[in-house]
C-alpha cells in the first residue's frame, strides 16, 4: 500500500498496464516528457517516455481528430490506445471520431468489429474561462456505444482506468483538474491523497460506493461535487441532518441499484454535479428515480447544478455558478423543509 | 502499359465486371422497391478498386465511404453477404446493422465503410500506426471521394502520417463532384495530388479510368508504404456512371461531359487492351454469365435469408466477445 495523488495513480495505472500488455500504448499532445517536454499538461505521462520510448508514448501535432480517429483505427487493428486531452473542452473537436465512429463501429459491423480505446479528458472549472473549464460528462452519456467513468479517488483512478484500458469498449475517463494533486498548483484544488494498493487491482464499471452513511437525504455527486456533498454532509451532521453520500464512479454503465437501496433508507434525493443544470447527468438519474421508484420518495428530488451558463472567468462568478458547499447545505435544508 | 500475366488479367476483369453487375443488379432491385434505404453507386470506378486491392495481401486493410460496394467486392467480401446486408438481413456483412453505407468485412480486411465524408482517414492512420507497431509489413488503403479532400480530417490524417512514415496509401477518387457541386467551384487547384506536397509526401494524379495506369501507380505506393517510407496520395480522376445516390438524375452535369466520360468506360477500356492482347472474347464472355449466375444466385440467396429480430436491434452497442 502507498499513499498517492490521483495523478500518480493514473500514471503508476498506465505503466503497469503498459508492462503487462505491449498492445496499449499513449497517445496525445505533449504527453511525453523526453528533450524537455510536459510528460502531459497535467504531468499523468510524466516518466513513461524513459521505459517505453516515443512509440508509445506518442507525442501528435494539435489535431484532435487525429488523436481520436488514430484511436479508433488503432483499436480496430488490435491496439489499446489511451488518448490525452489537455483539457475536456477539445474534445468538441473530435466529436465526429467519439460519437459517429468509436460508438457506432461495433454497431455498424453487426459486432464484428470493436473499438479498445480509452480518452482522458480533464474537466472542471478551475479559473480558465469557458473553454477549458466544462463538466462534459452529461454530453457523452446520451451516446450509446460509449462508456463513462469519473475516478474521484486515487484507489479509483488507478482501478478505473485499468479496467477502462482492458475494457473492449470505447471508454472516456472524465477526471477533474482540481482533484488531480500533480505539483501544479491549483486555486481551490484538493488533496486527493490515498491508500493505493500496489497489486494489481481493477475497480468494476457500474458499481457505486457510499461515501458517508446516513438516514434522511441520499446526495449522490460525482468528482469534486462529492468532495463538496462530504463537506456538507459534515455541516449538516451538526445541524442534525443525516446524508449518505454515494459517488457513482462511472455514469455508463450507471449503479442505480446502490441509489435505491440509500433512498429506501432516507426517502430524499440530492444529486449534485458541476455538469450544467439542464440534461446534466442528474437529468437521468431523476427522471429514472421517479419513473420506477417515485413511490420511495417522501419530497421531490432535488438538482444541485452548474447554472446554465458557460463558466466565467472571475472567481466570484465561477464560485457563484459552480455548486458550493454553502448551495448544497441550503438546497439540504430546503429538502428536509419539503 | 505492360499487361499482366494472363491469369492476373482475367481476375482483375472478373474483379471489374463483378461490380459493374453487382451495381446494375442492385439499381434495378432498387427500382423494384425490393430493398429499403438509399443507394450510392460506385459502377463506373471499377478501375480504382481494382488497380488498388486486386494485390493485397492477408493482414492489409482497405476502408471505405458512403460509396462502398466495389471497395468491398475487390477485397473479397462475399456477394451473398452484400446482397443480403442490401436487403437488411441477418445474415448480411452486418447482420443487417449497417446497411447500403456501412458494408464491409472485417475478415477481409474491409473495415466498415464510413459515411462520413474524410471519417475514415484518421482511422486508416491509426490502423497504419498498428501495423507499424506490431512490427509487419501490412498496409492501409484509404479511399475517400474529391468532396473529402476539404475535410479537416484529410489534413489531420495526412499530415500525421507523413510525420509518423506510416504504411497507408490515401486513394482520392476524383469523380468531380461532392453530390451536385463540382470539384471546380470546391477547390482552387487542377490537381488534387498537388496538396500532398504540403504533407511532404509523394502526390500522383492518374486516369483513375485505366485500370493498368491505377495498378502501376498502387504498386508503387505500396511497395513505399511495405517498405516504411511512408504514405502516398494517388489521386485518380474518374466518373461515376450514376448519380451521387438513388434520387440524383445529374442535372448538373452537362451531356458532352458524359458522353466524354462515358466513351472512357474502365471496363470497356480493360476489355479492349485484353482483346489486343490475344484473349479471346468467349473467353471474356464466360467470365460474365458465370458472373451473372453467381449474382443471380446471391440475389436469391440474399432474398430467401431470414430478416433479424426486432430485438437484435438491442444487441452490438457493446462488444460481447469474437463470434
Amino acid at each position: 500500500m502507498s499513499v498517492m495523488s490521483i495523478v500518480e495513480a493514473l500514471n503508476t495505472a498506465l505503466v503497469e498496464e503498459m508492462r503487462r500488455d505491449e498492445r496499449v500504448f499513449c497517445l496525445g499532445e505533449d504527453i511525453s516528457d523526453a528533450n524537455g517536454g510536459y510528460g502531459g499538461a497535467w504531468a499523468v505521462t510524466r516518466g513513461l517516455h524513459d521505459e517505453f520510448g516515443a512509440q508509445r508514448v506518442l507525442n501528435t501535432p494539435i489535431s484532435e481528430i487525429l488523436i481520436a480517429g488514430a484511436s479508433v483505427g488503432a483499436a480496430m487493428a488490435g491496439m489499446r490506445p489511451v488518448a490525452d486531452l489537455q483539457y475536456g473542452d477539445f474534445i468538441f473537436c473530435m466529436m465526429d471520431q467519439l460519437v459517429n465512429q468509436a460508438a457506432k463501429m461495433c454497431y455498424m459491423s453487426g459486432g464484428k468489429v470493436h473499438v479498445p480505446m480509452v480518452l482522458r479528458a480533464p474537466v472542471g472549472a478551475s479559473t480558465r474561462g469557458a473553454q477549458h473549464a466544462q463538466s462534459l460528462e452529461g454530453f457523452f452519456t446520451h451516446v450509446p456505444g460509449l462508456k463513462i467513468v469519473c475516478p474521484a479517488t486515487a484507489y479509483d483512478a488507478k482501478g478505473l482506468l485499468k479496467s477502462a484500458i482492458r475494457d473492449d469498449n470505447p471508454v472516456i475517463v472524465f477526471e477533474h483538474k482540481l482533484l488531480y494533486g500533480g505539483k501544479r498548483v491549483e486555486r481551490d484544488a484538493l488533496s486527493t491523497k490515498g491508500e493505493v494498493p500496489e497489486d494489481d487491482y481493477t475497480v468494476p464499471f457500474g458499481e457505486a460506493v457510499v461515501r458517508r452513511e446516513g438516514s434522511d437525504i441520499t446526495i449522490v455527486a460525482n468528482l469534486l461535487m462529492m468532495y463538496r456533498a462530504l463537506e456538507a454532509a459534515e455541516e449538516l451532521e451538526k445541524q442534525g441532518i443525516s446524508c449518505e453520500v454515494i459517488d457513482p464512479r462511472t455514469l455508463v454503465p450507471f449503479d442505480y441499484q446502490t441509489v435505491i437501496n440509500s433512498l429506501r433508507k432516507t426517502k430524499r434525493l440530492m444529486i449534485v454535479h458541476e455538469d450544467t443544470y439542464t440534461n446534466g447527468w442528474g437529468a437521468q438519474l431523476g427522471s429514472y428515480i421517479a419513473e420506477h421508484e417515485i413511490y420511495l420518495l417522501d419530497a421531490p428530488i432535488k438538482r444541485v447544478a452548474t447554472y446554465d451558463v458557460p463558466i466565467p472567468f472571475a472567481p466570484v462568478m465561477e464560485n457563484f455558478v459552480v455548486p458550493s458547499v454553502k448551495r448544497i447545505i441550503d438546497e439540504a435544508n430546503q429538502l428536509m423543509k419539503a | 502499359m505492360k499487361l499482366p500475366k494472363q491469369e492476373k488479367a482475367l481476375s482483375m476483369y472478373r474483379s471489374m465486371q463483378m461490380i459493374r453487375k453487382y451495381e446494375e443488379r442492385i439499381y434495378y432491385l432498387f427500382l423494384e422497391g425490393a430493398m429499403p434505404g438509399s443507394i450510392h453507386q460506385s459502377h463506373g470506378q471499377e478501375a480504382c478498386a481494382v488497380g488498388l486491392l486486386h494485390d493485397l495481401k492477408k493482414g492489409d486493410y482497405m476502408a471505405s465511404t458512403h460509396r462502398p460496394a466495389g471497395h468491398d467486392l475487390a477485397m473479397g467480401v462475399s456477394l451473398k453477404s452484400m446482397f443480403s446486408e442490401m436487403f437488411g438481413k441477418k445474415n448480411g456483412c452486418c447482420s443487417g446493422k449497417g446497411g447500403a453505407m456501412h458494408t464491409g468485412d472485417i475478415e477481409v480486411g474491409a473495415v466498415p465503410a464510413n459515411a462520413i465524408v474524410g471519417g475514415n482517414i484518421p482511422i486508416a492512420v491509426g490502423m497504419a500506426m498498428s501495423c507499424k507497431m506490431r512490427n509487419t509489413d501490412n498496409v492501409v488503403i484509404s479511399f475517400f471521394g474529391d468532396g473529402a479532400t476539404n475535410e479537416g480530417s484529410f489534413h489531420e490524417g495526412l499530415n500525421g502520417a507523413a510525420i509518423w512514415d506510416l504504411p497507408v496509401v490515401f486513394v482520392c477518387e476524383n469523380n468531380q463532384y461532392g453530390a451536385s457541386t463540382s470539384i471546380k467551384a470546391s477547390v482552387k487547384i487542377d490537381n488534387l495530388s498537388d496538396r500532398a506536397a504540403a504533407y511532404g509526401m509523394p502526390g500522383v494524379t492518374v486516369d483513375g479510368n485505366d485500370v493498368l495506369a491505377v495498378q502501376k501507380a498502387a504498386e508503387a505506393a505500396i511497395k513505399r508504404a511495405r517498405e516504411g517510407k511512408g504514405p502516398t496520395f494517388l489521386e485518380l480522376k474518374t466518373y461515376r456512371i450514376a448519380g451521387h445516390s438513388r434520387s440524383d438524375a445529374c442535372a448538373y452535369r452537362d451531356d458532352d461531359e458524359e458522353k466524354e466520360w462515358f466513351s472512357r468506360d474502365p471496363i470497356n477500356l480493360f476489355r479492349n487492351v485484353l482483346l489486343e492482347s490475344g484473349i479471346k472474347e468467349s473467353e471474356l464472355d464466360a467470365i460474365d454469365t458465370e458472373l451473372d449466375e453467381e449474382i443471380e444466385e446471391a440475389v436469391e440467396f440474399a432474398r430467401n435469408s431470414p430478416d433479424p429480430l426486432p430485438e437484435d436491434a438491442l444487441t452490438d452497442v457493446y462488444w460481447k466477445g469474437a463470434r
